[in-house]
């Protein structure tokens, strides 16, 4: 082990794990709001917003997120979609996790006692305020681990951005590596980078869902 | 902006499913070894010694905490530095297997303790020693109540499989990229892989389907 060598490199892939985190950021909160509108298209009344929800959900769960990023960087300008590598990375990743998260939500809402639902209508409530005042509350609190967990999963699925050279944690280690030839040191800094985020979102969830916890 | 022709995909279509064959043997010989390794590290986990639980859980720690990606580089580029080479092939099925043995450890161990512990007592009380209890009694059910989610790994795995194509193996998106490099046409190749995926994807759901009706006792 070279550990000189590891803490001259340390700066660089701080940066580079700041890039990871800002692209895991920026996707989440696209991934959230396609997962919020492909949730509500799957339990709407309307045949054609289900149907919609349901093509979204089944095709980017159905193939590889490399094939989806693969798709819309090297394949998006043959339809005249030109993409920043970074843009294309936070789309690609986004619209992937969306669809992870849009089940979700939707397992959560699912969750939450039809007597529930019931008893809010027979007390006068409509649909809407059923959803808002009743079922979504406490659905939140059932979302809190699931959708945590895909976050865990987008952050690390953000490692793959790196083949359509967004310059992040992953790719600043290859690059590393071929000007230094010592492929352990390299990957160990960039997995320890990777474990402290990891382990620190993990660590929000898990607070989150206590916090949030009825009992 | 050209059109798009998916003819140009015709030529191709050998290599494509060459590629998507590859896919599937990578699929099945890496969900193989996680299925095997993932009640290996469980049992290790849950049962002493506990000098190897240790290096197991933080193994487990470490994978869980990375991207499948960078284990892959870290197995294929990594290991020869201390000399070991290891073909292309071979690490893409080690990367991708150990990395979903972790994951199917965590759902066995739980699986494993969810067993009533009258099973045990039941087992030992007529005769068996500890580890043929373990072995015929409580595994066999763990591995039957946890079928669903371990399916759903092998599922991700499919999927994750992809990424070996970075270490140059000939599975599909590595096929289709070969394709790209003579047409220049990633649109159709990509979009045509994404298809063949989605067909894997749906025969792997189905067989899952129908062996979990399999296994499943009605109580």
């Amino acid at each position: 082990m070279d550990f000189s060598l590891m803490s001259r490199v340390f700066p660089f892939f701080v940066e580079a794990a700041l890039v990871t985190l800002e692209l895991t950021v920026l996707a989440l909160v696209l991934g959230l709001a396609a997962a919020a509108l492909a949730a509500a298209a799957r339990m709407s009344r309307s045949a054609i917003l289900r149907a919609v929800g349901t093509v979204y959900v089944s095709l980017f769960r159905g193939t590889p997120c490399l094939i989806q990023l693969f798709v819309l960087y090297f394949g998006g300008p043959q339809i005249g979609i030109n993409l920043e590598p970074f843009t294309a990375g936070v789309i690609g990743l986004g619209l992937n996790i969306g669809a992870y998260m849009a089940e979700s939500i939707r397992g959560a809402v699912m969750a939450v006692d039809r007597g529930q639902t019931e008893a809010a209508r027979t007390i006068g409530f409509s649909r809407l305020q059923t959803l808002r005042r009743v079922v979504l509350p406490q659905a939140a609190r059932l979302m809190i681990r699931p959708l945590g967990v895909n976050t865990v999963a987008l952050l690390k699925g953000s490692a793959l951005v790196s083949t359509v050279s967004v310059v992040e944690l992953t790719y600043t280690a290859q690059r590393f590596i071929g000007s230094t030839y010592k492929p352990f040191e390299i990957f160990g800094v960039a997995a320890l980078l990777y474990m402290i985020m990891v382990y620190a979102v993990a660590r929000i969830v898990d607070m989150l869902d206590k916090r949030f916890a009825i009992i | 902006m050209q059109g798009l022709d998916f003819s140009v995909v015709v030529p191709y279509w050998d290599l494509l499913l060459t590629g998507a064959w590859w896919t599937s043997v990578l699929t099945v010989s890496a969900g193989a070894l996680s299925f095997a390794f993932g009640i290996l590290f469980a049992v290790i986990v849950l049962y002493p010694p506990a000098m190897l639980a240790y290096p197991v859980r933080a193994f487990m720690w470490v994978f869980m905490g990375t991207p499948l990606l960078l284990q892959l580089f870290l197995i294929y580029f990594g290991l020869v530095q201390i000399g070991i080479d290891i073909p292309a092939l071979a690490a893409g099925i080690i990367g991708l297997g150990l990395h979903f043995a972790v994951y199917n450890a965590d759902v066995i161990r739980a699986g494993i303790v969810a067993v009533d512990v009258g099973q045990t007592e039941g087992a030992r009380s007529i005769g068996f020693g500890k580890w043929q209890a373990l072995r015929y009694v409580v595994i066999p059910q763990a591995i039957r109540n946890t079928a669903p989610p371990i399916g759903g790994n092998l599922i991700a795995l499919l999927k994750e499989s992809s990424i070996v194509s970075v270490i140059g193996i000939a599975e599909l998106v590595h096929s289709a990229q070969l394709a790209i490099s003579e047409t220049f046409r990633p649109f159709e190749f990509y979009i045509t892989a994404a298809v063949l995926y989605y067909i894997l994807n749906l025969v792997l759901e189905a067989a899952l389907h129908r062996f979990e009706r399999h296994v499943e006792v009605s109580r």
